[in-house]
């Protein structure tokens, strides 16, 4: 008996370090997260006003807003998001339901995971030497498309991903009713991961609306609002950039709003798409 | 001693499960699957082996045997599941209306949507109760609107699930119990009016009174449609089956009707499978 009670104590010894350090561990994580918005609310509070979604980057000293960041920012996120959500999906499709057979669909996603990796500088320079040396000048399609070839891969693998958790026997079942593989993946099998390929593809406008590299190479930046994607364009990752460098005052308070909007712009996004999702089918 | 002490007791739970002796198809009538020497490969391994057995029409076969004896995987070869999964073949002959549904040019979406199957789990369709139904249906029929409400609460009715969830069609299929579940996939495979039903263990997953209810189910299935069930319960094969085959290790043992096989198996290893002395 005295053994049991032994052994017991040690369990729950045990217990309570392993209860400790996973504590820690998440207090360590969240405690950042939280120094990270607390800065940044600190900071950039005081530049959230109307004029920062009415009025365009001014010049030092004056007065003025990001609204011609965030205008570029949301069309070239926009048009990237549109061009990668279909290929990324259907390639993620692919991966997973089509290509079990040969040597196409391992070497894809092989591929596919070395693009997930790579620094999204060097898919600036690509775009650059390819795009915009070619038609000599900066624009907003350039930056869209470094953009989508940012995300694609990130759509490809939580596409793929999602759809390999739908149980084999979905597959089983819409298939004895005698229903044609497009229709058992669309209707059943891409339905049931409805929810999770949504995140992916939220996931990879999070991740692109914070990048700064491929835009510096493409898009550049534009001190006037412009509507036009076939020449320069602003955007919030670059002028973030821009601003936060520069020796002056109210471009460094521009920064920090324009930081504000980014992450939370993001949160949002997250928090919509979590709770529309949740009671759904 | 021991015989008869197990012989009686199987008298008992007879008398108890079944309530109607089956009847035997008249003989020289056209079995509605002919299945002649079956082989089944997974890869290299030979999953069944030179299987022969017909399945008549408008009866209940049932296929028991221990785990792995491979009457899941015949079941699987009457609709051609396997094709699914690379690597997985079969040949010899499965004749349905007296055609090769091995042949390559067997359409094999056309087949199952002849003969249908239920699974071991339940599989409802991320979508409403209606939209399960309806989307077999519309697989293979051009149905107006009122066509299509009939079909499918004609086929909840026959899965005994319609007063259940006659209020609730735009519900998920998914927020129905486990029972309530397996009655809607069975309706989901009745409503494309197969030929053919094949029964994968629908009820493993299930408690009694669910049980209960997809047994009735098949009774009451059997008049109008061909079925087989595979079953690890051998109580329900008694009870719902009018032939019993047994499987062992790929091969079929033994065939016959379910009240010979249960009562007077003519094999030493059947017997001893049912009464449970299997070693």
């Amino acid at each position: 008996m005295s053994d049991t009670t032994a052994l017991y104590r040690k369990r729950v010894r045990t217990n309570r370090i392993a209860l400790m350090c996973s504590l820690l561990a998440m207090l360590i994580g969240m405690s950042f997260l939280a120094w990270i918005m607390i800065v940044l609310l600190y900071k950039g509070f005081g530049a959230l006003s109307l004029s920062l979604f009415t009025q365009s980057t001014p010049a030092p000293g004056s007065d003025g807003g990001l609204f011609n960041a965030i205008l570029g920012s949301l069309m070239m996120v926009g048009v990237s998001t549109f061009i990668a959500t279909p290929i990324g999906i259907l390639a993620g499709v692919y991966l997973s339901e089509f290509g079990r057979k040969g040597w196409l669909a391992p070497t894809t996603r092989f591929i596919n995971d070395i693009l997930l990796s790579a620094p999204s500088i060097v898919i600036g320079v690509f775009i650059y030497a390819v795009y915009v040396a070619q038609v000599q000048h900066f624009s907003g399609w350039a930056g869209s498309l470094a953009l989508a070839l940012i995300a694609i891969p990130v759509v490809v693998r939580t596409t793929e991903n999602m759809l390999n958790l739908v149980p084999g026997s979905l597959r089983e079942a819409a298939s004895a009713l005698g229903a044609p593989r497009w229709k058992v993946v669309l209707h059943v099998v891409l339905r049931s991961a409805r929810a999770g390929v949504l995140t992916g593809i939220l996931l990879a406008i999070a991740r692109v609306s914070g990048e700064t590299a491929p835009l510096l190479f493409t898009a550049l930046n534009n001190q006037f609002t412009s509507y036009d994607l076939n020449g320069p364009m602003a955007n919030l990752p670059v002028v973030i950039f821009q601003f936060a460098m520069s020796p002056y005052e109210n471009w460094n308070s521009l920064a920090w709003g324009g930081a504000i909007l980014i992450t939370f712009g993001v949160l949002c996004l997250n928090i919509v798409v979590r709770t529309m999702f949740r009671k759904k089918i | 001693m021991m015989q008869s002490s197990v012989s009686t007791k199987r008298e008992m739970s007879f008398s108890h499960l079944r309530e109607e002796a089956t009847s035997a198809v008249a003989p020289g009538a056209e079995p509605k699957i002919k299945i002649r020497n079956l082989d089944f490969f997974y890869g290299s391994f030979q999953g069944l082996k030179h299987i022969d057995l017909d399945i008549q029409e408008g009866m209940v076969t049932a296929f028991i045997g221990p785990s792995g004896c491979g009457k899941s995987t015949l079941l699987r070869t009457l609709n051609r599941m396997y094709d699914l999964y690379p690597g997985q073949r079969a040949t010899g002959e499965i004749l349905l209306n007296g055609k090769n549904v091995l042949s390559p040019d067997q359409d094999v979406n056309a087949l199952r949507a002849k003969v249908g199957m239920v699974f071991q789990k339940p599989t409802p369709f991320p979508m409403s109760i209606y939209e399960n139904i309806a989307f077999g249906v519309r697989l293979y029929e051009n149905l107006s609107r009122a066509d299509m409400d009939n079909r499918v609460e004609w086929a909840l009715r026959k899965a005994a699930l319609w007063d259940e969830v006659k209020g609730k069609l735009n519900q998920s299929g998914l927020s129905l119990s486990g029972g309530q579940q397996q009655r809607l996939c069975i309706a989901r495979g009745v409503a494309v009016k197969p030929e053919v039903l094949l029964l994968d263990e629908p009820t493993s997953a299930l408690d009694p009174i669910s049980t209960a209810k997809v047994e009735e189910l098949v009774h009451e299935l059997k008049s109008e449609y061909t079925i087989a069930i595979v079953t690890h319960n051998m109580q329900q094969a008694a009870r719902v089956s009018d032939y019993t085959a047994y499987m062992y290790l790929g091969e079929l043992v033994e065939f016959g009707l379910t009240d010979e096989i249960f009562i007077k198996p003519k094999r030493k290893e059947t017997e001893d499978y049912i009464t449970g002395r299997f070693g």
